[in-house]
């Protein structure tokens, strides 16, 4: 049985225990962040197909705090893992040459890391406040990490935009508890059952929801998203970009829709269609960028639409595919974003019109960025393909075709955001190609190949997870969305 | 009545961050928006003549029921502060570099990054 209290105090402990030894030690910050981020890897495949609640110090459910695996958590803790895990290994290298401080990288990477898998295991809306709060603020620091200009800028306009986010969620969090009397999620879930509805309950349900969506950059309040990711050092735009936007928004969202305060007609709409909009406006905006990250980070903003489509038709079918679309966008935009990383670490530059022709000189990264881009673009046996297929098909079953011509449209549009990108980096070359720089360059160093090769090899492999689905890593996490309010509320409260 | 006060605060917090150009009056629209929050926090648990919620000897656990004020709101405000405080040290430390950087407080600007 895993004790669930160490997703949380291995990371928060190591964290404060790297700055007091490694002021002697320069190896020290490396090997303790590898090792950490290895050991909660581990930690959370053995989590698989398990569910199990912890009551914290032993006080019982609507009383106490409870710690909360189920389905849906543990494929969160999986990716969550997962992509920490590359991104120290890449770290390693990478922090090295272009910055300065490695303890207080790694302390504030493993509190967000800490703070994500809170997060994910809370079943307390107040402690998931705090623990989002905790992910939230390292990753503020991480984004101005670089201390330029730009950086800070970002660093600031991310810090209020979250802010104001953290603030909503805050004041939804007091009205419900003013309304209920309770802050357990699933106690929570219990009373609203019980209570009529009224116009506060749709207030707060509001709030709630454009807090999350803030935190998750949907398309009204993405504004923060393409510049804060860009500015990050590259393991960190992959990790805010892979994981934290859906740790601390989407899985959240749909913790409250599916389990708090149950699904229905209107809640399918406004998320499908909030949905339908970001992939659209997100991808035609990443079209017209030249900077590489920048074009990333925006291409994230189009895959979070499709995920929110899937999980708003509320079909079994279709929260299978949205699912499974966050699984594999995890992965596929963190290689991507590492790519650019590494492409950086050589050139120097994020420009699309100043690179060309890396298949010759780079290729273990041009391999990893062909993956990366196939499979998000929705080439066959990539993942990407079946999610989206998945995606579209769920949508025509639960009547909704027009929405799946728009999934189609989007697609197209992404292919053409990907031809451009290997057009102009890999096998093309670009206006302001600088020949001189190019004949100098090399491959980069292992560490930072290892994660590339790793991430490719499971971007082509991870369409085989659909193969016995009801066994699987997404048969429990169906289960539990699809079981909705009352079968989560019997689980935690245990009547 | 007060709950509308306090979200009256909340808008004049909001107000603030959305219309103003200063970065330190930014930072201080947020604090008003965190302060009127954890003031509704406050005022969820308040009662009229309330007593602390400790049961002392010889205390009927009616008359307690009927009059302590309710603890746990209190419990969350001094979480909310501190998180608060945190944030706040960051903006400000983030509001220094900025003013080294750019020689003004001027949010429009800096605009380094566009598109």
């Amino acid at each position: 049985m895993v004790n669930l209290p160490l997703f949380i105090i291995i990371p928060l402990g190591v964290a404060f225990f790297i700055p007091m030894v490694s002021r002697k030690f320069k190896w020290v910050p490396d090997i303790l962040g590898n090792l950490t981020t290895f050991i909660l890897l581990l930690l959370s495949l053995m989590t698989l197909n398990r569910e199990y609640v912890y009551h914290i110090g032993g006080w019982r459910a609507p009383f106490g705090i409870v710690l909360v695996l189920d389905g849906l958590s543990c494929l969160l803790l999986i990716i969550i893992n997962l992509i920490s895990f590359m991104a120290t290994l890449f770290s390693i290298e990478y922090i090295e040459k272009r910055f300065t401080s490695k303890l207080r990288y790694y302390s504030l990477f493993l509190l967000m890391v800490g703070g994500m898998n809170g997060t994910v295991l809370s079943g307390d809306l107040f402690n998931l406040f705090v623990f989002m709060e905790i992910a939230s603020i390292a990753s503020y620091a991480l984004v101005g990490f670089g201390c330029g200009s730009s950086e800070l800028e970002a660093s600031f306009k991310y810090l209020v935009m979250g802010n104001v986010g953290s603030l909503f969620i805050l004041y939804a969090i007091a009205l419900i508890y003013g309304k209920t009397g309770s802050l357990n999620i699933a106690d929570v879930a219990r009373i609203l059952k019980e209570i009529p509805y009224d116009n506060l309950i749709g207030f707060v349900f509001v709030l709630i929801l454009t807090g999350f969506m803030i935190k998750a950059a949907l398309v009204p309040f993405h504004s923060w998203l393409p510049d804060a990711h860009p500015s990050a050092p590259a393991p960190i735009s992959a990790m805010l970009s892979g994981v934290v936007i859906k740790a601390i928004g989407v899985y959240v969202i749909i913790r409250i829709v599916y389990n708090l305060f149950g699904f229905n007609q209107i809640i399918s709409n406004l998320i499908v269609y909030m949905g339908v909009i970001s992939m659209i406006i997100g991808v035609t905006l990443a079209l017209l960028q030249w900077d590489l990250k920048r074009l990333l980070a925006y291409s994230s903003i189009s895959q979070i639409g499709y995920v929110f489509i899937g999980i708003g038709l509320g079909s079994p079918f279709g929260i299978l595919g949205g699912l499974f679309h966050l699984f594999n966008h995890s992965l596929f935009k963190s290689l991507l974003f590492l790519d650019s990383g590494s492409i950086e670490y050589q050139t120097g530059t994020r420009d699309l019109n100043k690179m060309g022709l890396l298949y010759k000189k780079m290729p273990i990264t041009s391999f990893s960025t062909l993956c990366g881009a196939l499979s998000i673009s929705g080439i066959p046996p990539f993942n990407g393909f079946w999610s989206k297929l998945i995606i579209i098909l769920a949508a025509i079953k639960s009547g909704r075709p027009i929405v799946g011509l728009w999934i189609v449209i989007g697609s197209i549009l992404g292919l053409s955001l990907f031809t451009k990108v290997l057009r102009y980096s890999i096998y093309g070359k670009g206006e302001k190609f600088e020949k001189e720089k190019w004949e100098n360059l090399k491959e980069v160093p292992e560490t930072m190949c290892i994660p590339l090769i790793i991430l490719s090899i499971l971007c082509i492999f991870t369409g085989l997870l659909l193969i016995g689905m009801e066994n699987g890593i997404f048969g429990p996490v169906i289960d539990v969305l699809n079981g909705g309010v009352l079968k989560y509320i019997n689980k935690i409260i245990g009547v | 009545m007060i709950y509308y006060l306090c979200f009256v605060l909340f808008l004049i917090g909001l107000y603030g961050v959305t219309c103003k150009k200063n970065i330190v009056k930014i930072i201080l629209g947020l604090c008003i928006m965190e302060y009127s929050v954890n003031l509704f926090l406050i005022l969820l648990g308040y009662r009229k003549n309330g007593i602390p919620p400790i049961i002392n000897k010889g205390m009927e656990i009616n008359e307690f029921y009927n009059k302590a004020v309710d603890p746990l709101p209190q419990a969350l405000v001094l979480t909310s502060i501190v998180i608060g405080l945190g944030i706040l040290s960051l903006m400000v430390a983030i509001a220094i570099r900025l003013y080294q950087r750019y020689g003004t407080f001027d949010i429009t600007e800096m605009k380094k990054l566009k598109g």
